[in-house]
């Protein structure tokens, strides 16, 4: 419901983040020069204020929200707004002028780093930071049984209609030890345009050989239902009797989910499993320079006990912000989330993954190295 | 006439006093009444206007540039934003029509109990609670159809396809299952002749309520039963004006939004298959799905879809105040 009411607050949003850090006295002193991942009550907290106002993913929203309660702990005279509006909608924003940071589950294109150049205050432009790790997990509803064993190509072979029912023998053959019903399979996806299905077809078109689609954030078949947003999703799921899905992992709840195929091992999703295979991925190609932390994801990964279906949501924020108040806002902030404290904050919270600790340092070297400009 | 006979009155006091002061106010109230009205001409411009520029991108887009930039469109597979629109176009126009053939009957059979079966007391409120059902928000009516109704409704439609399977309307899938989930066009009707109930009663009811009493008495007089009463008087007294409010239902259906969108599991066909999921969208669903996580060349797609809905509705909201007006001419009070 709240992603339906979203919609209506879209057209009032960017008149409310135009709100930007209106109340914030001179600041004399630079309060991000401290540590702020250590220590974060220190004299600066005092002199932080203002109002930060980002938008963007909604995978991020439950983070968000534990980051801002976090931060505004921290620092009582500063207020947090995200708009979980969608990524497209929070890179618009960011790029309009009208928020000081993006939330993003998808990296900008070339058009958008453009842009970027043009809205930042230097020719430096935008950056993304990996800031959330979220596995989506595979889920079904079948009553007594909690974990199956599927390969990438039988997902793709259920996802694609090739297996309708539950006790087909490719699955049979590799889940020995579950007894399987013959229950109809009812496949149930995103009917909406999403993060989620955009990293689910990623996997598939790369993991597997049996899926005749590609990457894709809009659904690519006509097959099955579908429901807008992920508890939608998850609520058909719940609703339905032999059905399967796919959804954030920290919706999955008591339904049962799918322990991934990962070269000869059966990798049911954890956070360090998600952690894992982002820092065995490499970089981009057309990312931003040395600070731009886009990754591509290696989906192909037979890294033991990595789980190749994550989400990575990023923030975006500009490598140079003229106006100091504004600057020390986003830094503090986004160094706060990509604190050991801030990132614990979202895995209990959102249930994202923790990024690793070499991440989180590079992360705060980056932020350490735009606060000072 | 009347202003002459007024002045012959108060002339002999201060005659160019009031009739100035009159004359002042007048003006004035002239003047407010006049911008009012004419806001909302400006509104309905304005509203076609920022529809017709925004849309103007993604309606003249020749070049491709447009799919390009838009997962959702896919000209290869048939889906261009043309054929997308008359996709949502048809889905649009099923779903309102299961809607409307489920709401005409039983809001004509409400709408005569109250004006001329139910006892006073009980038809003052049972035309509250008429009223009160279109005071429900929408979005209640679509968790309450997407929780509560479907995985009701779901194994009726299992039943009415073995039974009427035959009829294409009815026809299961080629597994010989419809929709596991029931999130189908005809659950989207079923809860759409809810919310368009409300309307078409009370247009109906006060149609019904203006048949010349002098008609009912007569046929009542030559023997009639209520019932023929009913079938000689009221009925022709009241046609046009059921279809007015038919096609002011019609209009509130084809626009809504919310319920669908939490109802339906969507998707582009012109089948006629009701019970089956994936099949059918409407252009407000589906703007309100796909707005979230549109870029620029996006949103500029949905607003073209957005300017075909207003089309729509214009034309059909147009079509029930001319039917309903024409009623006026040749109606009862002659």
């Amino acid at each position: 419901m709240n992603i339906a009411l979203r919609s209506g607050a879209v057209a009032s949003a960017a008149a409310l983040t135009l709100l930007l850090s209106a109340c914030s006295p001179s600041n004399e002193a630079d309060p991000t020069t401290s540590d702020a991942t250590d220590a974060p009550v220190t004299s600066d907290a005092m002199t932080l204020t203002g109002t930060l106002n980002g938008a963007g993913a909604s995978s991020q929203e439950s983070a968000m929200e534990a980051w801002r309660a976090g931060f505004t702990a921290d620092y009582p005279d500063v207020i947090v707004n995200y708009d979980p509006v969608g990524s497209g909608g929070g890179r618009t924003q960011f790029l309009d002028g009208a928020t000081s940071f993006a939330g993003s589950d998808s990296l900008m294109d070339e058009e958008e780093y453009a842009l970027a150049v043009d809205r930042c205050d230097s020719d430096a432009g935008a950056i993304h930071l990996p800031m959330y790790i979220s596995p989506i997990a595979v889920i079904f509803n079948l009553p007594g049984i909690s974990s199956i064993n599927m390969t990438a190509d039988v997902i793709a072979q259920i996802f694609d209609g090739k297996i309708t029912s539950w006790n087909d023998p490719a699955l049979v053959d590799i889940n020995p030890d579950v007894e399987l019903p013959s229950t109809t399979i009812t496949m149930v996806h995103r009917a909406d345009e999403s993060g989620t299905t955009s990293n689910f077809t990623d996997y598939l078109a790369k993991a597997s050989t049996m899926w005749p689609y590609e990457k894709s954030g809009d659904w690519p078949n006509a097959l099955g239902e579908s429901g807008p947003g992920t508890s939608a999703v998850v609520q058909i799921v719940q609703d339905t009797e032999g059905a399967i899905g796919y959804a954030d992992a920290s919706r999955a709840d008591k339904l049962g989910t799918v322990a991934l195929g990962v070269g000869d091992e059966w990798v049911p999703f954890s956070a360090e499993a998600a952690a894992a295979v982002v820092d065995a991925s490499p970089l981009a190609e057309g990312a931003n320079g040395a600070n731009d932390l886009a990754y591509k994801l290696d989906r192909t990964t037979t890294a033991s006990g990595a789980y190749p279906l994550v989400l990575v949501s990023y923030h975006i924020l500009c490598q140079q912000y003229d106006d100091a108040d504004e600057r020390a806002l986003v830094t503090s902030f986004l160094k706060y989330v990509a604190s050991d404290a801030g990132q614990q904050q979202a895995a209990s919270a959102a249930g994202s993954s923790p990024i690793s600790a070499e991440l989180a340092s590079e992360i705060t070297a980056i932020l350490d190295e735009i606060a000072a400009n | 006439m009347t202003i002459t006979q007024h002045r012959d009155v108060v002339s002999d006091d201060q005659p160019e006093l009031t009739a100035r002061r009159e004359s002042a106010a007048d003006k004035i109230f002239l003047g407010l009444s006049g911008t009012a009205a004419s806001l909302i001409l400006v509104t309905l411009a304005a509203v076609a206007t920022f529809l017709l520029v925004e849309a103007w991108p993604a309606l003249t887009d020749t070049a491709g540039a447009l799919a390009e930039r838009v997962q959702w469109i896919k000209p290869e597979t048939g889906e261009s934003l043309i054929e997308i629109i008359g996709f949502l176009v048809f889905g649009t126009v099923i779903i309102s029509t299961i809607a409307l053939l489920i709401a005409t009957p039983l809001s004509v059979g409400i709408a005569l109990f109250i004006s001329h079966y139910a006892p006073r007391k009980l038809a003052a409120g049972l035309g509250y609670l008429i009223d009160l059902l279109a005071a429900i928000p929408s979005v209640v009516y679509g968790l309450w159809g997407a929780i509560v109704l479907i995985p009701v409704l779901q194994p009726f439609y299992q039943f009415l396809s073995e039974v009427l399977g035959w009829i294409p309307l009815f026809a299961a899938a080629d597994d010989g299952t419809v929709s596991g989930t029931g999130r189908v066009a005809m659950s989207a009707g079923i809860v759409l002749a809810i919310m368009i109930l409300p309307i078409i009663t009370a247009v109906s009811r006060e149609v019904f309520l203006q048949t010349p009493v002098l008609h009912e008495e007569a046929a009542l007089a030559m023997g009639a039963t209520r019932w023929e009463m009913i079938k000689m008087a009221v009925f022709p007294f009241g046609r046009s004006g059921v279809i007015g409010a038919t096609m002011l239902g019609l209009g509130r259906a084809l626009g809504e939004t919310m319920a669908v969108y939490m109802i339906l599991s969507p998707g582009l066909s012109y089948s006629f298959n009701i019970l089956q999921a994936g099949e059918h969208n409407t252009i407000a669903s589906f703007i309100a799905l796909q707005f979230p996580e549109a870029n620029s060349s996006g949103v500029s797609a949905l607003i073209a879809m957005g300017l075909a809905l207003f089309v729509i509705t214009l034309l059909v909201n147009m079509a029930a105040r001319w039917v309903v007006s024409r009623r006026s001419e040749f109606s009862g009070a002659n």
